[in-house]
Formats: structure tokens, C-alpha cells, sequence
């Protein structure tokens, strides 16, 4: 279970959000909506460990979990903006270096997506919703119970976006979370919004 | 360790992809040892006294030209993130990418070695002196970089500041290297100037990715 007390984050002087707090269960989800510049992404990367709060806690199991940031690291995924892809590399290769780090079958993960026909081409040719389809397949590689996602669906076609939805209720059946920052509908049936 | 060694095949695999960049540092290392001549003149004493200095600044600069993109192309497209969240400490990434740029870069430095030292007229009994010499002071650039280029990431003008940074620390390795080279050419051992160079690596070798990754993990 993931507990947020009290969260604050500041860049420079400016207050991003402050007093936030939430719960969220295994097999919930959390959708945080707000406009741009109200600290979606923000608050992903604090929850990440990438960011370190300017005041609150943040609870794994009741424990703090910020305090390993290498375990805390190992039971989450990340989704940024960026798709984190090499252009020079095949999306195959792109995809088979976070399979030796997190373990995971890389043609499951390609499948999943529907990947497999672009598999031996270099993500340089492929266009921004494939690239953002090849980030997504990550997501199936070795399980981790807590997904952050930073507008998922940005740039999918409507078959991809389904594809999306199949991986996350496998997800939350098998005990995971779901936090997503969107501005779009998400295939998240169930899912409780957080406004920022 | 697994982790670790798959970061550092991917980086020698990128780097193979884009073969331009080490050639590159290896054609400037040789274009700037051969100014020299044209700069002092033809006289071949002249030339064998600068020989060993010449050699260790023009691998030196050669060595820090990709530096300015080790972290930056990886910040840019979201990698840098996910690296530092994948189980491996911040430093340990660093010294990953340390040991790739001495592959790539430094290694590559070393078989040029013999053409630059022989427009710089140094007597060819120095030249296994000199490769040595190169190959330690690169190391210790390759991983003094990696902490500058941590520290510089994000920087506006890190590309300028970087070399700022990262040249002063450098000087120590500039005198011994030279020191030993120019030792091997007089026909005395060069052993000792070399353990000196290889005393800085060591040194070197686990506080730079430690004060690389602490600059990594500060944003």
C-alpha cells in the first residue's frame, strides 16, 4: 500500500503543491488531473524517488519509502515524457536492455504492444506513437507492483490504447497500482481521481 | 554485476553504431600533434624535446571532446531517469560510462599513439613509454570527466565549463606522463613516473564515480 502524508515539493523558490496526501491500495488506481504546471509530472518523479519532498512522507507497507531509494527503485515503474529510447538501436535491442535489468520475456513484451512486425527496425524510423507503444512495452517486461505513468496515452491510435487497457487490468488483477497523470480518458475502470 | 554489465554493452554498442565520435578524437589528437611541427619548424631536436608534453595535451584535449554529451544525450531522452532507477547506484552508472569512454575513446588514442609520436620526431625506443603513459593519464581524464560531466549536466554553458573544470585537475598527469616519456627517450626507466600515473588512477578510480554519482543524484 502506498501512503502520501502531507506531500510538498518547491523548485527554487516557487511551491509546486504542498499538504497532498493519498492512499492507494493494491489493485487501485489514482488518476491525477489538473492543468498544465500543476505538478503532475512533479509529484511523479518525487513519488519516484527522482525528486526528494520538500516536507511530508511518503509509506510503502507503513514503512518510509524514500528511505532505500535502490528498493524503492525496484518495486516501481516509470513512465516519463520521454520514451527513454535509443535511436540507434533496433526497438528489439531498446527493449532487450530493460529485460536483462528487470528480468521478463522480450517478445511477450513486443507482442503485447503489437510490436513485433517493427521489432528489427532502429527506433529512429519509428513514428512518436510507436515509440511511445515500444516505452509502454517495458511496462510488460518483469512485474513491479507500482506503476507511475506520465500521460500514457499521448500520441496512441485507439487499437494501441486497447492494447494499453489489456496490460493494466492484468496489472491490477495481479495486486498492482496504477498512478497516471492524463489529460485524456484512460482504461482504468474504477479508478479514483486525484485533482492537483 | 549483471545490471551493470549490461550498461556498459550498451554503451559499447551505441558507440559502435556511431563509430564518427572516436574517429573523430583519434583525427584531432593526430591534427593537433602535427601543428606542432609547423609551428616550431622542421628541427628535429627541437621537436624531440616538446615531444612528450605535445603528445599528453593533444590527448588530453582529444579525450575530452565527447565528454560534454556522456550524460547530456541520456538526460535529454528520459534514459538518465530510468538508469537511476534501475537498482544500480548512481555511481556505479558513472563508472560504467567512465569505462566506456575509455574504450571508445581512450583506447582508440592509444593505437594512434606511433603516428602522432612519429611527427613529433619522439625516438621510436619511447613510444611503448608513451602508449603507456597515455593509456593511465586517459583513464584518469576519462574518470575525472565523468564527474565533471555529472556536474555540468544542465548547465547552460556546460560544454565551456566543462573543460574548465576538468583540465586544472588534469595537470599532475600532464607532469608525470611527460616526465616518464621523456625518461624512456634519454634511455632511462620510465617506472617510476609511470606508478606515479598509476597512483592518480587509483586515486581516481573510486572518488570520481562517488562525487559523479552524488552530482547525479542532486537535481
Amino acid at each position: 500500500m502506498l501512503q502520501a502524508e502531507n506531500l510538498a515539493c518547491a523548485r527554487g523558490e516557487r511551491v509546486v503543491f504542498a499538504g497532498l496526501s493519498f492512499t492507494l491500495e493494491p489493485c487501485g488506481a489514482l488518476l491525477l488531473v489538473g492543468e498544465n504546471g500543476a505538478g503532475k509530472s512533479t509529484l511523479l518523479r518525487l513519488l519516484a524517488g527522482l525528486l526528494a519532498p520538500a516536507e511530508g512522507r511518503l509509506l510503502w507497507d507503513g514503512q518510509d519509502a524514500l528511505a532505500d531509494r535502490a528498493a524503492h527503485a525496484a518495486r516501481l515503474r516509470y513512465l516519463s515524457h520521454a520514451d527513454a529510447l535509443k535511436p540507434a538501436l533496433t526497438a528489439r535491442e531498446n527493449l532487450a536492455f530493460f529485460a536483462r535489468l528487470w528480468g521478463g520475456a522480450v517478445e511477450g513484451a513486443l507482442e503485447s504492444l503489437g510490436l513485433l512486425p517493427l521489432a528489427e527496425l532502429p527506433a529512429r524510423v519509428l513514428s512518436s506513437g510507436q515509440k511511445r507503444r515500444l516505452a509502454l512495452a517495458r511496462l510488460a517486461l518483469g512485474p513491479a507492483p507500482l506503476w507511475l505513468l506520465d500521460e500514457p496515452t499521448v500520441g496512441l491510435d485507439a487499437a494501441s490504447i486497447g492494447r494499453l487497457g489489456g496490460l493494466l487490468a492484468a496489472h491490477r488483477a495481479a495486486g498492482g497500482m496504477v498512478l497516471a497523470a492524463t489529460h485524456l480518458p484512460l482504461p482504468l475502470p474504477g479508478a479514483r481521481e486525484l485533482r492537483l | 554485476m549483471r545490471a551493470w554489465g549490461a550498461l556498459l554493452a550498451r554503451e559499447l554498442r551505441l558507440a559502435l553504431r556511431h563509430p564518427a565520435d572516436s574517429l573523430a578524437a583519434v583525427l584531432f589528437f593526430v591534427l593537433v600533434a602535427a601543428l606542432f611541427p609547423f609551428g616550431i619548424g622542421p628541427a628535429p631536436e627541437a621537436l624531440a624535446r616538446l615531444a612528450p608534453g605535445a603528445l599528453l595535451a593533444s590527448a588530453l584535449l582529444a579525450a575530452l571532446l565527447p565528454l560534454d554529451r556522456l550524460f547530456g544525450a541520456d538526460a535529454e531522452d528520459g534514459t538518465l531517469d530510468q538508469l537511476l532507477l534501475s537498482g544500480l547506484g548512481a555511481a556505479a552508472v558513472a563508472l560504467a560510462k567512465a569505462l566506456a569512454h575509455w574504450l571508445v575513446t581512450g583506447l582508440p588514442l592509444l593505437v594512434a599513439t606511433p603516428i602522432a609520436g612519429a611527427m613529433l620526431n619522439l625516438a621510436p625506443e619511447a613510444w611503448p613509454a608513451a602508449m603507456a603513459a597515455l593509456g593511465l593519464a586517459t583513464g584518469f581524464l576519462s574518470l575525472l570527466g565523468t564527474a565533471g560531466a555529472a556536474l555540468t549536466l544542465g548547465a547552460r554553458r556546460g560544454g565551456v565549463l566543462l573543460p574548465l573544470l576538468v583540465l586544472p585537475l588534469a595537470i599532475p598527469a600532464v607532469i608525470f606522463g611527460a616526465a616518464g616519456i621523456e625518461a624512456a627517450a634519454a634511455g632511462l626507466p620510465a617506472r617510476p613516473y609511470l606508478l606515479l600515473l598509476g597512483a592518480l588512477l587509483a586515486a581516481a578510480l573510486p572518488l570520481a564515480p562517488l562525487a559523479a554519482g552524488a552530482a547525479l543524484r542532486v537535481e
